[in-house]
């Protein structure tokens, strides 16, 4: 296979829909396919749409071990995560105004946490350890008589660390605190078992997975029932928990590749992982690299990588040729350091000068070693034309230099 | 990857789909602007890289064809989830975060206009649900008296869903500026079956949706005001500069931005193609005993016909037509699975025994004179059965 440039190394941004996924997208569009209303009560097409609204609906249900009752679809892992938090907070608001999460959430979560302060809730955002990872302990106690809801993400979009939901989540019921997961990056890549799992919110998005853009869902448990405030009003979809006409070929779609990544997730995790491993034994000898998050707990495609003595940006205009991004999108345009790596106790320089690396289902050996070399050649000659490199060299510590004020 | 061929419907060439103000089947140019979107300039519009700039020029492309169908400024269209999110965003941008004051929705709005405004209302709102006419037009007058001093926001769609019915935006948007109210209008049907400026409709908020002018299900766009501040309902990422966050659905949004494309050009031959189908079946109908074509008397979208035959349950007329083919409804596609009836034609002062069998036929760009022809043979035949029943049971 001869390489395609540029390389596509940021699956965590977005990925392609999967051919096999348009394929059924596109049945669903035109005149001589499934393009009715699934709401449509009173004819064939609005009967069909809705049975593979339905199908749709079993299979992401299947992939997380959930009841199809349990999916609500939204219009991606953001809608969700507002819904869940927003409508949770809201209905329980007379039991108490506290919420739990993490520093290192996704600012769907975090910037719904801060809203709801101005609310007038209370939020505690908690750190987590130097690994990404939430200490069970510390959680547990910042959990309060008075804490309504907990929001912790399932695995982080920088830097691919997973949390022990189920550990956090089985806190959360001791202490009777509804417990919501982002779960955006973990469909396909660690296993669920909604069934098993003592988590009673949690949000998905397709556009993850290799399905579109545009479309996610939403897990509320039936049993015991999770009650939530509708954030959407108006039609009565989705039992009254999301109006909106619901967009049969993105739903399709966002089934079709939950149905793939059920029956291909173990072996394409496999082949993943050896790309990610081959990427790290190509750059781990360099000089003044760190690895952000925790290896062990992680997922297969994500590679978070510092390259001390380098500025990120530089680096990624240096990498054209690879599509790579310093944080997560949504942020990608700022130049802040990244508040992931900030919140692990990274300093601003190793934060400022960090690469994520995702690679999927479309990634290739060739890809990654392409990538190797240009990182290795890029690196040295950025930090050719450092003068904080040179005095790294020098053997001055650097964090001992008195900056001369101009 | 398969493409569409043709118009021919899935269900074989004696279906004959007259529902088109419930959803469009999307134009083959739409799907073609899309696919490759979904594959190959797949990135998310918000990264740096080379990938994502391609994507970033998609959306900004639609959002200029979206723009220049109501004649705005690209940067006055934020993207949605599609009609209903706008709605609610409409109301929540104006009213979230102020005391409460007065508001005024028509009583002919959809669903995602009424329900979002009595959830103000149940937050201490004054809610005024301002009254049609028999034709199912507002009552102006009526409506302007109701404006008062702390009034808010005031909306009023500008073509039912149901009925078709044009309503008088310009006119109450000029009397709500006066009193400093800001004027929304939902002109999810009226988008490509009549003219539509957004200056022309005095409105400092317009809700728009792709997948009732042949682009796809799941987007739509709230057109703002540049006087207007908006306050986000969904918030986490800062996308459409803050005002809607979540990752652009950009296949949707750049089939949005064809349809819009297609929509805004040949509207006077689309009306005029729709208006002479529309006149068959209705001087068709107006033949038949005791039809009650509710309206008629209004301006109206060339495509709606929204009728009732006396003496014929609404369900059982619906189910004989689907057995002949032929997929129409008693009202919104949302409500289809309610019993009670159309809150629009209750409205309007129609009798509920009337509403109920209701019908509401709407034809779009692929509808034939055969379709007519089938629908109204199909309605004949219909009538002669149930006179032969009541005559059989007469006797």
């Amino acid at each position: 296979m001869s390489l395609k440039l540029p390389v596509y190394l940021d699956y965590s941004a977005t990925t392609p829909v999967d051919p096999r996924v348009a394929e059924k997208m596109c049945d669903c569009l035109t005149m001589d396919g499934h393009f009715g209303n699934p709401a449509s009560r009173s004819h064939p097409y609005g009967w069909d749409a809705e049975q593979l609204v339905e199908e749709a609906r079993a299979n992401v249900a299947a992939l997380v071990g959930a009841d199809p009752k349990e999916i609500i679809w939204t219009s991606g892992a953001t809608e969700s995560d507002n819904l869940a938090i927003k409508g949770a907070a809201h209905f329980y608001k007379k039991k108490g105004k506290h919420i739990v999460t993490v520093k290192t959430e996704h600012k769907a979560v975090l910037d719904t946490c801060r809203q709801l302060e101005r609310e007038g809730y209370e939020v505690t955002y908690l750190d987590p350890e130097s690994n990404g990872l939430v200490d069970p302990d510390k959680f547990r106690n910042a959990l309060r008589d008075d804490t309504i809801v907990a929001s912790v993400m399932h695995v982080n979009n920088e830097i691919g660390v997973i949390q022990d939901i189920k550990t956090l989540g089985e806190i959360c019921h001791e202490k009777d605190v509804i417990f919501h997961v982002d779960a955006a990056q973990s469909p396909g890549k660690v296993e669920i078992d909604l069934a098993n799992l003592p988590v009673d919110l949690m949000s998905f998005s397709a556009h993850k997975i290799y399905g579109p853009k545009g479309i996610g869902a939403l897990y509320v448990q039936r049993k015991p029932r999770i009650r939530l405030e509708a954030q959407m009003h108006g039609g009565g979809h989705e039992r009254g928990l999301r109006s909106g006409t619901l967009a049969t070929h993105q739903i399709v779609g966002m089934g079709e590749a939950f149905r793939i990544a059920k029956e291909e997730m173990a072996a394409e995790g496999e082949r993943i992982q050896a790309l990610r491993d081959r990427l790290l034994d190509g750059v781990k000898d360099m000089e003044e690299v760190y690895i952000n998050g925790d290896m062990e707990q992680r997922i297969p495609g994500n590679l978070n990588i510092s390259f001390n003595f380098v500025e990120g940006e530089s680096l990624i205009m240096a990498l054209k040729d690879i599509a790579v991004s310093s944080g997560s999108a949504c942020t990608s345009a700022s130049l802040e350091p990244s508040y992931v790596l900030r919140a692990l106790g990274r300093s601003d320089e190793l934060a400022h000068s960090s690469i994520r690396f995702t690679m999927g289902r479309f990634t290739t050996e060739e890809d990654v070693d392409y990538t190797i070399k240009l990182i290795r050649e890029k690196v040295d000659k950025l930090r050719e034309l450092s003068p904080l490199w040179e005095m790294y060299k020098d053997g001055i510590d650097l964090n001992s230099v008195q900056w001369a004020a101009h | 990857m398969s493409k569409s061929t043709g118009s021919k419907s899935l269900f074989g060439p004696d279906s004959t789909y007259l529902d088109y103000n419930a959803t469009t089947p999307v134009d083959d140019r739409v799907l073609d602007a899309m696919l490759p979107y979904l594959q190959g300039n797949f990135a998310n519009p918000s990264s740096v890289h080379r990938f994502g700039r391609v994507a970033r020029a998609g959306l900004d492309r639609a959002r200029e064809q979206v723009a220049a169908l109501v004649d705005v400024s690209p940067s006055q269209v934020i993207f949605t989830s599609g009609g209903t999110e706008a709605n609610n965003l409409a109301l929540w941008s104006v009213l979230s975060g102020s005391t409460p004051g007065h508001l005024m929705v028509s009583s002919i709005e959809h669903a995602c206009v009424l329900e979002p405004s009595a959830r103000w209302e149940a937050q201490g709102w004054r809610r005024d649900l301002m009254p049609v006419n028999t034709q199912g037009r507002l009552q102006l007058d009526a409506a302007i008296r109701l404006l008062s001093d702390d009034t808010r926001l005031v909306s009023l769609m500008l073509a039912n869903n149901e009925t078709g019915v044009i309503q008088p935006v310009a006119e109450l948007a000029a009397e709500a500026r006066q009193r400093g109210a800001l004027m929304h209008t939902d002109a999810v049907q009226a988008a490509g079956k009549w003219p539509l400026r957004f200056a022309d409709t005095g409105a400092h908020l317009m809700t728009l949706s792709a997948h009732k002018i042949y682009g796809p299900k799941g987007v739509g766009a709230l057109i703002v005001d540049k006087s207007v501040e908006i306050d986000p309902m969904l918030i986490g990422g800062g996308q459409e500069r803050n005002y809607r966050s979540g990752t652009e659905n950009l296949p949707g949004i750049v089939g949005f931005g064809m349809a819009a494309e297609l929509a805004a050009s040949g509207l006077d031959e689309r009306q005029q193609k729709l208006r002479a189908l529309r006149d068959t079946l209705e001087g068709a109908l107006k033949a038949m005993p005791q039809v009650t074509i509710f309206g008629a008397q209004a301006e109206r979208l060339p495509n709606t016909v929204q009728f009732a035959l006396q003496g014929i349950d609404g369900e059982a007329l619906l189910m004989q037509l689907d057995r002949d083919g032929i997929g129409v409804s008693s009202g919104s596609a949302c409500a289809s699975g309610k019993t009670a009836p159309s809150h629009v034609l209750m409205a309007m002062g129609v009798d509920e025994f009337t509403a109920r069998g209701a019908i509401r036929v709407s034809l779009g760009k692929d509808t034939t004179k055969a379709d007519i022809d089938r629908l109204i043979e199909s309605l004949r035949r219909q009538l002669a059965w149930v006179e032969q029943a009541a005559g059989a049971a007469a006797w």
